[in-house]
C-alpha cells in the first residue's frame, strides 16, 4: 500500500484527503446535526441594528484578542463574571467571539453591571476609571459618526446566513438605529422588534450619533438576553 | 532501507534547469517578513507592559496590531519560507525543473505576497473577521484561494513530472501541508459579503458551531502548516546539512500517516469547559493526548539522522539550531497533550501559558529550524563556497535561545500565576483578589517578555546581516572549527 502511493502522487494526495476528513467528519458534522449543541431558552432575539454596528465595531477593533465571552462552570468564574455560558447565548452570533485570552476581563455578562457613564469615560481612557488597566484606549470612537446608512443591508445578509430577522426588521433597520440611539422616533415598536434593548443617548453626546453609541449599546445587552426562570439545569448535559 | 529515502542525489545534473529564482525570492522575502512580523511582536508585547505605546490612535492599538504579528510571522515569514523551501525540496528530491514554467512560479510568489500586504493592510485599517488566524476578509480568502490552487498544481506537477520512482518523504508532509490547508481555508472562511464593494461579510457558521469549525481550523493550522510543513523542511534541510540518511524510514511512515490522522480531531481542546458539548471535547482531549506519540516520532526521526555524526553539533552551527528546533518540538509537542487534558486546562486556559506553548514552539521549532534552513539555501542559492560567517551563526544560535527562555519562562510564571490568583479565595471564601490585582501582577513579566523577544529579533537582524554578506559573496576571515574524527556510518 505505502509502496503503491510512495510512487503515485494522485493516491497519496486521495489517501491523505481521506485521511484528514474522518475526524472533522466525526466532530462537525453531529455538532451541525443534534439538535441538543444547542439549548432551547427563552429570550434570545438577534441583535438590534445599533448592537450589530456596535457588536462589528468590537470585531473591528479585535477586541476578543483580550476579552473572552465565555464563562467556565467554574465556581470562581461564575462567582467573578456571573452565571456560566450557555451555547444558546451565541446562536446567533457570526462570528462567535468567544476568545481565547483573558488579558482584561471575561465580558460575555458585562451588560447592566456599569453606567453608560463609566462606559463613556472607560473607552475614551480605560486609565481614568481604571488606573491599573492596560487596556487601549479609544477616544476615535467618540468622535466618529457611526455609518448606519447600510444598516438594512446588514441584517438581510445575516438572515441570508441563518438568523431569524423578519422583513420587517430588515425594513425599519435604519429608523431602528436612530431610534435606540436618541430615544426618538418609534421607540416602542422597536422594542417590540428588540425587547430588552437599552435606549437612549450612550455616549453622553446627544448631538452625534458616534461608534461609541453602538459600541456602549452593544455593552449593555450582552449576557442579559436570556431568561432563567424556567431554565433547567439538566439541559446542560450534552 | 535508507538508502531508497536518501534526500535527492548528491551531485546536481546540470542539465535539469532548476528554477532557483523563485526560491530566492521567497527566501527574501522571508528574511524581510520575519523581521518585520518580529519587530510587531516585539511592539504588542510592550504594549502589554507600557499601555501608552498604542498611541490612542486607531491604527496602532495592540487589537489591530496583533493580527499584523501573527499574520505576519506565520504566514508571510513562515509561510514564504515554508513555500519557498518546498519548491526548492520538490525540484531537486524530484530531479525535475517546475512544472509550469517561470510564470506559473512567478505568479505563486507575486500572488502570495500580494496575499499578505492586503491582509495587513486591511487589519491596521480594521478590516478583519473577527476570527484568530483567519483575520482576512472574504476578497483576500477568495485571492489566496487562487494562488493556493497554483500552488499545488505547481507541486503535484512536479511530482508527477520526476525521474526519480520514489515521492520522498519530504513532499508527503508537503501535499498533506497544501492540501489540508486548502480544505481548512475553504470551510472556516465560507461568508456572505454585506455588498460585492465592502470589504464586510458575514460567516455562514453561528456560535458554538462557528467556535468548533473556527478551532478545527486554527489547530490545523498549527497542526499541518507550522508542523507537517516544517516536519518536511526537517526531512530534507537536516540529512542534507549533517550527510547523513533519515534515521528511519519505517518511522516516517508510520509517523506521517498517524500524525495526519490525529491532528484533525485536536481542535475542541481550544474549547474545554466553555459550550460546546462535552462530548466533543472529550473526544478532542483524548485525541490531543495520543497526538503526543506521533510527535515523538518525528522528532526521534530527526535527533537520530545524526547518529553517528553528533560532533556535528559541536562544530557545525547551522546543525546545531536545527537539531535544537526538533528539541523544541519535542517540547512543545509534550507540553501540548499536557494542556489539552481538561484539569490542566481550567488552569492554563485564558492565560499567557498559552502565549507561552505557542512561542515555544513558533520561536523555539518553526522559527529556528526556519533559520537553518536559510542558512543552508542562501550559499547554494547563490552559489558560495559557505556563508559570510559561522561564528555569527553562532551568536544569533545563543542570542536566539536566551531570548526563546526568557520568553516561555516568564509566560510560564505569568501564566500560571494568573490562573491561580483568578481561582484563589480568602479565609472568608470570597475571591482574593480583583480581575485587575491580577493585571498588575503581569507587569514584571510582561517587560521580560518583550525583552526575550527583542533578543530573538536581534538574532534574527544580525541572520540577515549574515545572509546578505553571503549573497553579495564575502567570506569573513574566522577560524574553521573542524571535525576531529571522520564521522563513522
Amino acid at each position: 500500500m505505502q509502496e503503491k502511493m510512495e510512487k503515485n502522487v494522485i493516491l497519496l494526495a486521495i489517501a491523505t484527503l481521506i485521511t484528514i476528513s474522518i475526524g472533522g467528519l466525526v466532530q462537525l458534522v453531529p455538532l451541525y446535526a443534534l439538535d441538543s449543541t444547542i439549548e432551547e431558552v427563552e429570550g434570545m432575539r438577534p441583535y438590534s441594528p445599533l448592537e450589530l454596528a456596535g457588536r462589528n465595531i468590537y470585531v473591528r477593533e479585535g477586541c476578543y484578542l483580550c476579552h473572552s465571552q465565555m464563562i467556565r462552570p467554574f465556581r470562581d468564574e461564575i462567582e467573578r463574571y456571573g452565571k456560566y455560558s450557555l451555547a444558546a447565548e451565541s446562536m446567533y452570533d457570526h462570528p462567535f467571539q468567544w476568545g481565547s485570552k483573558r488579558t482584561g476581563p471575561d465580558v460575555a455578562r458585562v451588560g447592566g453591571k456599569y453606567s453608560n457613564d463609566w462606559h463613556t469615560a472607560h473607552m475614551i481612557n480605560p486609565r481614568s476609571v481604571v488606573p491599573e488597566s492596560i487596556m487601549p484606549g479609544y477616544p476615535f470612537m467618540a468622535t466618529t459618526e457611526l455609518s448606519y446608512d447600510d444598516a438594512a443591508e446588514h441584517l438581510k445578509t445575516l438572515s441570508i446566513v441563518g438568523v431569524p430577522y423578519t422583513s420587517e426588521q430588515v425594513a425599519s433597520a435604519v429608523a431602528d438605529v436612530k431610534a435606540q440611539a436618541t430615544g426618538e422616533g418609534d421607540v416602542d415598536a422597536m422594542l417590540a422588534r428588540y425587547p430588552k434593548a437599552a435606549v437612549g443617548d450612550f455616549d453622553g453626546n446627544p448631538d452625534k450619533l458616534t461608534e461609541l453609541d453602538a459600541m456602549i449599546a452593544y455593552l449593555q445587552m450582552l449576557g442579559r438576553l436570556v431568561d432563567y426562570t424556567n431554565y433547567k439545569p439538566e439541559m446542560d448535559y450534552r | 532501507m535508507s538508502e531508497s529515502i536518501s534526500a535527492g542525489g548528491t551531485g546536481t545534473p546540470q542539465e535539469i534547469n532548476y528554477n532557483e529564482d523563485v526560491v530566492k525570492n521567497f527566501v527574501i522575502a522571508a528574511g524581510f517578513w520575519g523581521v518585520v512580523g518580529m519587530l510587531v511582536g516585539v511592539v504588542i508585547a510592550f504594549q502589554l507592559a507600557f499601555p501608552v505605546l498604542n498611541l490612542d490612535l486607531e491604527w496602532t492599538t495592540f487589537g489591530r496590531l496583533r493580527p499584523v504579528h501573527t499574520s505576519g510571522v506565520i504566514f508571510a515569514f513562515g509561510g514564504s519560507i515554508l513555500i519557498g523551501s518546498s519548491l526548492y525540496i520538490v525540484q531537486r528530491t524530484c530531479q525535475a525543473p517546475l512544472w509550469g514554467g517561470r510564470a506559473l512560479a512567478g505568479f505563486v510568489f507575486w500572488g502570495y505576497q500580494a496575499f499578505i500586504v492586503m491582509a495587513a493592510l486591511g487589519y491596521v485599517l480594521g478590516i478583519s473577521q473577527g476570527k484568530e488566524y483567519a483575520e482576512p476578509e472574504w476578497y483576500v480568502d477568495l485571492f489566496l484561494t487562487v494562488v493556493w490552487v497554483v500552488y499545488l498544481v505547481v507541486f503535484v506537477g512536479t511530482v508527477l513530472k520526476r525521474n526519480q520512482p520514489h515521492i520522498y518523504v519530504a513532499n508527503w508532509f508537503f501535499l498533506a501541508f497544501i492540501l489540508t490547508i486548502a480544505v481548512l481555508h475553504l470551510v472556516n472562511n465560507a461568508a456572505v459579503p454585506v455588498s460585492f464593494m465592502g470589504a464586510k461579510s458575514y460567516g455562514v457558521w453561528a456560535g458554538v458551531q462557528d467556535a468548533l469549525t473556527q478551532w478545527w481550523y486554527a489547530h490545523n493550522a498549527v497542526g499541518f502548516f507550522l508542523t507537517a510543513g516544517f516536519l518536511g523542511m526537517m526531512y530534507y534541510f537536516i540529512p542534507k546539512q549533517a550527510d547523513r540518511p533519515i534515521y528511519s524510514y519505517r518511522l516516517s511512515v508510520v509517523h506521517f500517516w498517524s500524525l495526519v490522522f490525529l491532528y484533525i480531531w485536536a481542535g475542541p481542546h481550544h474549547l474545554h469547559y466553555t459550550a460546546l458539548p462535552d462530548w466533543a471535547q472529550t473526544l478532542g482531549m483524548v485525541f490531543s493526548i495520543v497526538l503526543w506519540m506521533p510527535s515523538w516520532g518525528g522528532m526521534i526521526n530527526g535527533f537520530m539522522t545524526l547518529a553517528g555524526a553528533w560532533d556535528k553539533l559541536r562544530t557545525d552551527p547551522v546543525i546545531r539550531m536545527m537539531i535544537t528546533s526538533v528539541g523544541f518540538y519535542g517540547m512543545s509537542t509534550f507540553e501540548g497533550p499536557m494542556m489539552s487534558i481538561k484539569a490542566v486546562n481550567s488552569l492554563s486556559h485564558y492565560t499567557d501559558w498559552t502565549i507561552g506553548h505557542v512561542h515555544s514552539g513558533a520561536l523555539g521549532w518553526v522559527a529556528l529550524v526556519s533559520f537553518g534552513a536559510m542558512y543552508f539555501l542562501v550559499p547554494k542559492l547563490w552559489k558560495r563556497e559557505r556563508l559570510y560567517s559561522l561564528q555569527l551563526v553562532t551568536l544569533h544560535f545563543w542570542i536566539a535561545t536566551v531570548g526563546i527562555v526568557l520568553y516561555i519562562t516568564s509566560m510560564w510564571i505569568s501564566g500560571i500565576m494568573q490562573g491561580l490568583m483568578w481561582r484563589a479565595y480568602d479565609q472568608f471564601g470570597f475571591l482574593q483578589y480583583s480581575f485587575i490585582e491580577t493585571v498588575e501582577a503581569m507587569h514584571p513579566y510582561y517587560v521580560i517578555r518583550g525583552l526575550g523577544g527583542l533578543l530573538f529579533l536581534s538574532g534574527a537582524v544580525l541572520m540577515v546581516y549574515n545572509l546578505w554578506k553571503t549573497a553579495r559573496g564575502d567570506m569573513r576571515d574566522e577560524p574553521v572549527v573542524v571535525s576531529s574524527a571522520p564521522a563513522q556510518a
